[in-house]
C-alpha cells in the first residue's frame, strides 16, 4: 500500500494513522495556495538562514574594518560595509537568528498565556470572567510599542527584556480570541455530554475547550509574528532592544539612518530583511487560517 | 428507598429561566427498568425536565430522587455512572477534534475505569459499529452513525438509567427506525430506565409504556401507551396533540386552540 493511500485510509487502523491523514489531508489544502506557500518558503529561509548563518556568512559579523567602511555592494560585500567596515550581508544573515529568537520566545509565552486566560474566563464566566477580562483591557488599553518601551525603560535596555516588554503587551488579543471561541464552545452539546459524564471543569477546559481554541491562535500569532519582529526591531531602532555591536536588524537601521542619502544600502538590506519576513509570516498566517480555521467546516 | 423500586422520582418541580417559568410544579416517578415517554409541542419544557434530571441545568427547586437518592444541584460520581442521556443533534454533540475512541475512551479515563480496549471493542459491537469505525473522526461520519457512537459513549460507563432528549428526531425516516430498534434491544437486554423525551408520538408509542403529556411547562395527563394507542385519552390538549399528530387536516386545524 502507497503512503498516500495508506494516510487517506477511509478506515485507519490506529490513533496515529488517523492523525496523520488529518494532518496530510491539511497538507494538501494548503498547498493549492500559491501565496501561502511562498509564505511558507521565506519562514523556511529564515530558519535555514538561522540556523546555518556561520555557513552562509562571508565574514565575522562583528569584525571592523576601519579601512573598508560604507563600501557599496560588490563581489566581496554583497551588501556593501557598514561605518565600521563590518559586512552588512553576514550581519543581516546572523541577524536572522537574533529575529527568530525574539519571535519564538514570544509566541512560547505569549500563546500559552492567551490561551489559559481566554479559555477559562470564557468557560467559568461570572465574576472570573469579568475579573481576567478586566485586567485584559488594561493591557489592550495602551499603544503596544508605548507600552513596550516603559517596560523596557524599567527593566533596562537589552534583548531579553525587549522580549519580556513584547510578550507583556502581546497577549491580551490571544485571551480576546480564546475567550470569544471558549464562550461558544462552553455551550455546545459535547460539552454537556462530558460533564454529564462527570469531568472536572479542569479538564474539560484542558482537554476539551483548548484543542479547539488552538488552531486560530495558531493562525493569530503566525499573523502577528510581523507585528513582533516589527516591534523588536523597532525598540532596537530607538536603542531599547538589542545592544550594538549584535547585528539586530532594527538597531542597524538605526545605525544607517545617519548615511541614507549617500549609502543607502547600510539601511536598506535590514529593512528589506525585516520587510520579507514579515510578509512571509503574514502569508504563512494566512494560509493556515484557511486550512485550520474551525469555522471553514470539515 | 421505598418498597416499589423507583429509578426516578420527581416531586413539585420547577424551573425558571428570569420571567420565563419553564416548568410548573411537575411530578412523576419511574419504576426501574422502565420507559417513560415526555411529550409534547416546541417550548413545553419537556427538554427543560430532562436538562434539571441530568443536572444541566441547576436552576430548579423540588425534588429530584435518583436511584432512591435525593439530588441537589452537585451531582455525585456515582451518579454520572448511574445516568447518562444522548443528546438530539448528533452533530452537535461529539467532540469535533477528537476521534470515536477518544471519546469513548473519555468517560473511561474520568471514572477511572481499566480494560479500556475491551470495553471499547465491546460497546461498538454493541452499537452495530464494526471496529473499522474506531478511529475516525466525527466528520467522516454519517448522522445515524454519528448517534450510535454517542449511544456507545453513554452505554459504556454502564448506567442504569438513560436520557433521550429526541434522540431521532435530527435523522432521516429510514435511520429513525434502525437507532429506535437499537434503543429498544439495548434496553432489553440491559435492564436500562429510559425516559424518552419527544414530540413524535408514534416514536413514543413504539417505545414507552407510559407516557406523559405536557403543555406549558406543566404534565396535562400521564397515560398508558394501550391508552394512546386506543386513542382515549381523558384531557381535551391530549386529543388536540393526538389529532395533530396524524397529519395536517384543515378542517382539524380550524378547531385547534390554545391551552396556554
Amino acid at each position: 500500500m502507497s503512503t498516500r493511500a495508506w494516510l487517506l485510509a477511509p478506515t485507519p487502523g490506529s490513533r496515529l494513522q488517523s492523525r496523520l491523514g488529518q494532518a496530510y489531508l491539511r497538507w494538501l489544502a494548503f498547498r493549492t495556495n500559491p501565496l501561502a506557500c511562498v509564505g511558507l518558503a521565506i519562514v523556511v529561509l529564515l530558519l535555514l538562514a538561522a540556523l546555518l548563518a556561520p555557513w552562509i556568512a562571508t565574514h565575522d559579523p562583528l569584525a571592523q574594518s576601519l579601512g573598508r567602511r560604507l563600501l557599496p555592494p560588490s563581489a566581496a560585500h554583497y551588501f556593501g560595509t557598514d561605518a565600521l567596515g563590518r559586512d552588512i550581508f553576514s550581519r543581516v544573515v546572523h541577524g536572522a537568528r537574533i529575529t527568530l529568537v525574539v519571535v519564538l520566545l514570544v509566541v512560547v509565552t505569549v500563546g500559552p498565556i492567551g490561551l489559559l486566560v481566554g479559555t477559562t474566563a470564557g468557560y467559568a464566566g461570572g465574576w472570573i470572567d469579568t475579573a481576567l477580562m478586566r485586567v485584559t483591557d488594561i493591557f489592550l488599553a495602551f499603544p503596544r510599542l508605548i507600552l513596550a518601551l516603559a517596560f523596557v525603560a524599567a527593566l533596562g535596555p537589552g534583548i531579553e527584556n525587549a522580549v519580556i516588554a513584547i510578550a507583556f503587551t502581546a497577549w491580551p488579543p490571544y485571551a480576546r480570541v480564546a475567550r470569544a471561541e471558549a464562550l461558544v464552545i462552553r455551550n455546545a452539546d459535547y460539552i454537556a455530554a462530558v460533564r454529564l459524564q462527570g469531568a472536572s471543569p479542569v479538564r474539560i477546559v484542558l482537554r476539551h475547550v483548548m484543542p479547539l481554541c488552538v488552531p486560530s491562535l495558531i493562525v493569530r500569532s503566525t499573523l502577528d509574528m510581523a507585528g513582533i519582529i516589527l516591534t523588536a526591531a523597532g525598540l532596537g531602532f530607538l536603542g531599547l532592544g538589542a545592544q550594538p555591536p549584535l547585528p539586530e536588524w532594527g538597531a542597524m537601521i538605526a545605525a544607517g539612518r545617519e548615511f541614507i542619502f549617500d549609502q543607502w544600502w547600510v539601511a536598506t538590506a535590514p529593512g528589506v530583511a525585516i520587510c520579507v519576513v514579515a510578509l512571509g509570516f503574514n502569508l504563512l498566517g494566512d494560509g493556515l487560517r484557511d486550512v485550520l480555521d474551525p469555522k471553514q467546516g470539515q | 428507598m421505598s418498597g416499589t423500586a423507583h429509578a426516578i422520582r420527581v416531586g413539585g418541580l420547577d424551573v425558571r429561566f428570569g420571567d420565563i417559568h419553564a416548568v410548573r410544579d411537575t411530578s412523576f416517578d419511574v419504576a426501574a427498568g422502565e420507559s417513560f415517554g415526555l411529550v409534547g409541542e416546541s417550548g413545553s419544557g419537556k427538554s427543560t425536565v430532562l436538562r434539571a434530571l441530568s443536572g444541566l441545568n441547576p436552576d430548579w427547586t423540588g425534588g429530584i430522587e435518583i436511584l432512591g437518592a435525593p439530588q441537589g444541584r452537585r451531582r455525585s460520581r456515582g451518579f454520572h455512572r448511574a445516568v447518562q442521556m444522548v443528546f438530539q443533534d448528533p452533530f452537535g454533540s461529539l467532540h469535533p477534534r477528537h476521534t470515536v475512541d477518544r471519546a469513548l475512551a473519555e468517560p473511561l479515563a474520568i471514572h477511572g475505569i481499566d480494560d479500556v480496549e475491551a470495553r471499547i471493542e465491546r460497546v461498538l459491537a454493541e452499537v452495530q459499529l464494526g471496529p473499522g469505525f474506531r478511529f475516525r473522526y466525527p466528520h467522516q461520519l454519517s448522522g445515524g452513525q454519528r448517534q450510535r457512537v454517542a449511544i456507545a459513549r453513554a452505554l459504556i460507563v454502564e448506567p442504569k438509567i438513560l436520557l433521550l432528549d429526541e434522540p431521532t428526531s435530527a435523522l432521516d425516516v429510514s435511520i429513525q427506525a434502525e437507532v429506535l430498534n437499537l434503543l429498544v434491544e439495548l434496553r432489553r437486554r440491559r435492564g436500562l430506565t429510559y425516559i424518552l423525551v419527544s414530540h413524535n408520538l408514534a416514536v413514543v408509542g413504539h417505545m414507552c409504556e407510559r407516557i406523559a403529556v405536557m403543555n406549558a411547562g406543566r404534565i396535562v395527563e400521564e397515560m398508558t401507551t394501550e391508552a394512546l394507542r386506543a386513542g382515549t385519552p381523558r384531557e381535551a390538549y391530549t386529543r388536540q396533540l393526538l389529532l395533530a399528530s396524524r397529519g395536517y387536516d384543515r378542517a382539524a386545524a380550524a378547531q385547534f386552540r390554545s391551552f396556554d
